[in-house]
């Protein structure tokens, strides 16, 4: 007697959602820390929108993709760590030792980030708005919003999981949380690349991918519908995905007998 | 033997990249439904064959055959035939032990409807029904053996593999878990593999036990034979004046040969078994040598152990062989 | 007096011992440096924004930001490392052999300021690197002597809440404050460039006033100097007497 697929990546799914939904603590820094460095980053910097060039009116529409991609990054440390600690404890040895195929932790695991980005990205629009966002692109827009924030979190996800997967310690796992930070700064977050001086770190944003994420998401906020800037992040995106699940599945074939 | 539930193991290895090699050709059978003991000290290799038994780890070399099926070649067949507790109670601190059933019975594809009344009955034959629903985080560490034990019967496997299923639990969980084992090997007909550096947990619960040491097996029998093996009680004396112990040495060694023993004592095997006790206390009394405390002792798998390798189980055990005692 | 001396300089030689065999004494300067290159590379077409008046320029303005942020983490990380120290029994050995006691708090201060003087001076040579010019009339002093201030008060608060709690849980109650205050002042722009709330916040922060004069001094037009030494003098002050609280506290639980 086994188990189906869809049956193990449920039961898997099912277990990611009840640890989340267990951790309140961690539920609530998931939500709040993103927004509130959003409002410090984007209060602060407000005078920025007043450089000559500056596409938006206010830096606050600017940035608001800042707390969504940072959001995505916490979601897929911690379950890059959740997945490194079932390794460490043995957790994973004893799911091994039932029909389950590896990879179903695995699509367990992006079920239980796919919910966390859903949340955050709802609850980030609402609050946004009511600090005074204003999406250009509508009702629709703020739903592919969502879309491509999914996405990333997927993409940042799978990343995570191969470094579960290699390293097997939690600890290795959420030192890395420091490098995605970088990797997010040194992109367009903070200012659009036209408007970036020194030209080291414009380079750096121009080959950062993470910078087409940002604008992706950034131009249904403050441009409306901007084809290439779409095509560039949901590319991305999709293309980091794709990469780094096919890492995650790679790896995990090596760590099981 | 049929595809049921017993294990064959032939010249089994296991080396690793640095140091000496964990498990140095390994050869076994055991019957299904027998319960099989493997006793050893810490490093012995215990824990690796069971790893590689379980298809967790491959073996460097040499078969092996679980339930019929072989372990490099048809894992997946190995593994829905057996449970496994193993040395770590795996767990996940924010589940409840039910949920670790459902998710278990799920992953073992048991249809929804049975699941919840498996959960049941387990939860049940483990004593946790109480402490179903309360998070794993809250457990005891008796409570979370019995739970791992409750988890690698779900689906109701031929053969167990328990890797040191009683270390470091108080003398009631411990006693709790072995009619458990029990339970399951004669009503059930379960085969279980069971590693131990217990003493008593071998010989309490084994059917057969192998000495393993070092990597290799030493010596492979029934408790009772092994022990008879040995043979011979020894009897054990404390002299009441510290200065009399050359004394007793040399009356005692007339009625056997010395084995190590505590401390400030004077112990020897006795040529005669038991009946020979009478003599020594008669000896004794003729060189007027006073004794604080008199001790016959059986021979014990821990003399086993001694004979064969020269080292006492018990001192290489550290503190627990002494919980074992109490 | 003579044990207060001894105690402090035992306890901060075994400190700086223990950072300068361990690279990870450089952690405290990730963040701040990382933040450097971030903003002081990524943002510097602020400066063009009407009204950004720091004669310096805007690498120099993050810089001043970063060094003293890189003098509070510091200060941080020395709480973190008091908190470890009980809850490995260290501490309590530590109390058992001080002949006076206070003494151990100068000695995780020394130490801190020790370690401070190199990660700082990491943080100004990734800085100049970057082309942040020096001007005639800087006031070195003026400058160091304000971020020896923010150590010394960082440092104190942090030993306060390592020795009330005694465990490694005291790691966010430390950082979180003094990332607060860090961040809420004029990070990006300065004070006359920010609106609304974070303008309110940023003006009733004590530290904004602290970088203010920090960033005068480095620009050589010093403003609020004496306010700015007032208040740091005063916040080290205020967190000696928590930091001694603290100390009792520790004693009385053993």
């Amino acid at each position: 007697m086994g188990s189906t697929l869809p049956v193990q990546v449920t039961a898997i799914a099912q277990r990611s959602v009840l640890r989340t939904v267990r951790q309140p603590a961690v539920l609530i820094s998931a939500l709040l820390f993103p927004m509130m460095f959003f409002a410090i980053n984007a209060y602060g910097l407000d005078a920025a929108a007043r450089i000559p060039g500056f596409p938006a009116d206010s830096y606050l529409d600017f940035a608001f993709a800042f707390p969504l991609i940072q959001a995505s990054l916490f979601g897929a440390v911690t379950a890059g760590a959740d997945l490194a600690r079932d390794i460490e404890s043995g957790f994973f040895d004893r799911l091994s030792l039932t029909p389950m195929r590896p990879v179903s932790l695995l699509l367990g695991m992006l079920a239980g980030i796919v919910a966390l980005g859903l949340l955050q990205g709802v609850v980030f629009l609402a609050v946004g708005t009511l600090m005074g966002v204003d999406v250009r692109s509508g009702f629709f827009g703020m739903v592919v919003i969502v879309a491509l924030t999914v996405l990333v979190a997927l993409g940042f996800g799978g990343i995570g999981a191969i470094l579960a997967i290699r390293t097997g310690s939690v600890e290795a796992v959420e030192s890395a949380f420091p490098l995605f930070f970088v990797a997010i700064f040194m992109s367009s977050i903070n200012l659009p690349r036209d408007l970036i001086e020194a030209d080291w770190f414009r380079f750096i944003a121009t080959i950062n991918p993470i910078s087409y994420l940002v604008e992706g998401i950034r131009s249904l906020v403050i441009t409306g519908w901007d084809a290439q800037a779409l095509t560039l992040g949901f590319g991305c995106a999709t293309a980091i995905v794709v990469l780094a699940l096919g890492g995650a599945a790679a790896s995990l074939k090596t760590r099981v007998a | 033997m049929g595809r049921k539930g017993g294990i064959e193991v032939e010249d089994l290895v296991r080396e690793f990249r640095k140091g000496p090699r964990a498990v140095d050709g390994i050869s076994l059978r055991v019957e299904p439904g027998e319960v099989y003991g493997f006793l050893g000290p810490n490093g012995a290799g215990k824990s690796t064959t069971v790893l590689m038994l379980t298809t967790l780890l491959p073996p460097t070399s040499g078969t092996a055959r679980v339930a019929g099926y072989d372990i490099v070649k048809e894992g997946p067949q190995v593994r829905a035939s057996i449970g496994a507790a193993l040395q770590e109670a795996a767990l996940d601190q924010f589940l409840t032990g039910r949920d670790h059933l459902r998710l278990q019975g799920a992953l073992h594809g048991l249809p929804r409807a049975n699941r919840r009344k498996r959960c049941d009955e387990l939860l049940e034959r483990v004593g946790l029904s109480q402490a179903a629903d309360r998070r794993v985080r809250g457990y005891s560490g008796g409570m979370k053996r019995r739970l791992d034990l409750a988890l690698a019967l779900v689906h109701q496997p031929s053969i167990l593999f328990l890797d040191e299923p009683t270390t470091g639990l108080d003398p009631q969980s411990r006693s709790a878990l072995w009619a458990e084992v029990s339970q399951l090997a004669r009503e059930d007909g379960v085969t279980v593999f069971l590693t131990t550096q217990y003493l008593e947990e071998a010989d309490v619960l084994a059917d057969r036990v192998g000495i393993i040491d070092k990597g290799r097996i030493v010596v492979e029998d029934t408790p009772e034979a092994l022990k008879a093996e040995i043979g011979r009680p020894s009897v054990e004396a404390t002299p009441m004046n510290p200065g009399e112990r050359e004394a007793m040495v040399r009356t005692l060694g007339r009625f056997g040969e010395e084995i190590p023993t505590q401390h400030g004592a004077v112990a020897v095997r006795l040529d005669q078994g038991a009946g020979g006790l009478a003599d020594v206390v008669r000896a004794l009394d003729a060189e007027d040598l006073k004794v604080s405390n008199l001790r016959l002792d059986e021979p014990s798998l821990n003399d086993v152990f001694l004979e064969k390798t020269g080292r006492s189980l018990e001192g290489a055990g550290e503190t627990r062989a002494e919980e074992a005692q109490t | 007096m003579g044990g207060f001396f001894w105690v402090a300089g035992a306890v901060a030689g075994r400190q700086i011992y223990k950072y300068f065999t361990n690279p990870a004494f450089l952690a405290p300067a990730f963040f701040p440096i990382f933040f450097f290159v971030a903003f002081a590379g990524g943002l510097t077409r602020v400066g063009d924004v009407p009204g950004f008046d720091y004669s310096g320029g805007y690498i120099a303005f993050q810089y001043v930001w970063a060094l003293l942020q890189a003098v509070a983490m510091g200060g941080a990380f020395t709480g973190f490392s008091i908190a470890g120290d009980f809850e490995n029994g260290f501490a309590r050995r530590l109390l058992l052999a001080a002949s006076n006691r206070s003494g151990i708090i100068l000695g995780y201060t020394i130490a801190s300021l020790v370690r401070v003087t190199t990660t700082g001076a990491l943080v100004t040579v990734i800085a100049l690197i970057a082309g942040m010019p020096v001007s005639g009339g800087f006031d070195f002093f003026g400058l160091i002597g304000l971020a020896v201030l923010v150590n010394v008060a960082a440092t104190l608060f942090g030993a306060g809440v390592a020795m009330v709690m005694r465990t490694q849980q005291a790691g966010p109650v430390i950082r979180t404050p003094i990332f607060m205050v860090l961040f809420l002042a004029p990070v990006f722009v300065p004070l006359n460039l920010l609106r609304g709330w974070i303008e309110t916040i940023a003006r009733l922060n004590p530290f904004t006033t602290i970088l203010d004069a920090a960033r005068g001094f480095l620009a050589g037009e010093p403003t609020s100097a004496f306010l700015a030494y007032t208040i740091g003098l005063a916040l080290v002050l205020v967190f000696a007497v928590w930091a001694l609280y603290g100390l009792r506290r520790a004693e009385k639980a053993g």
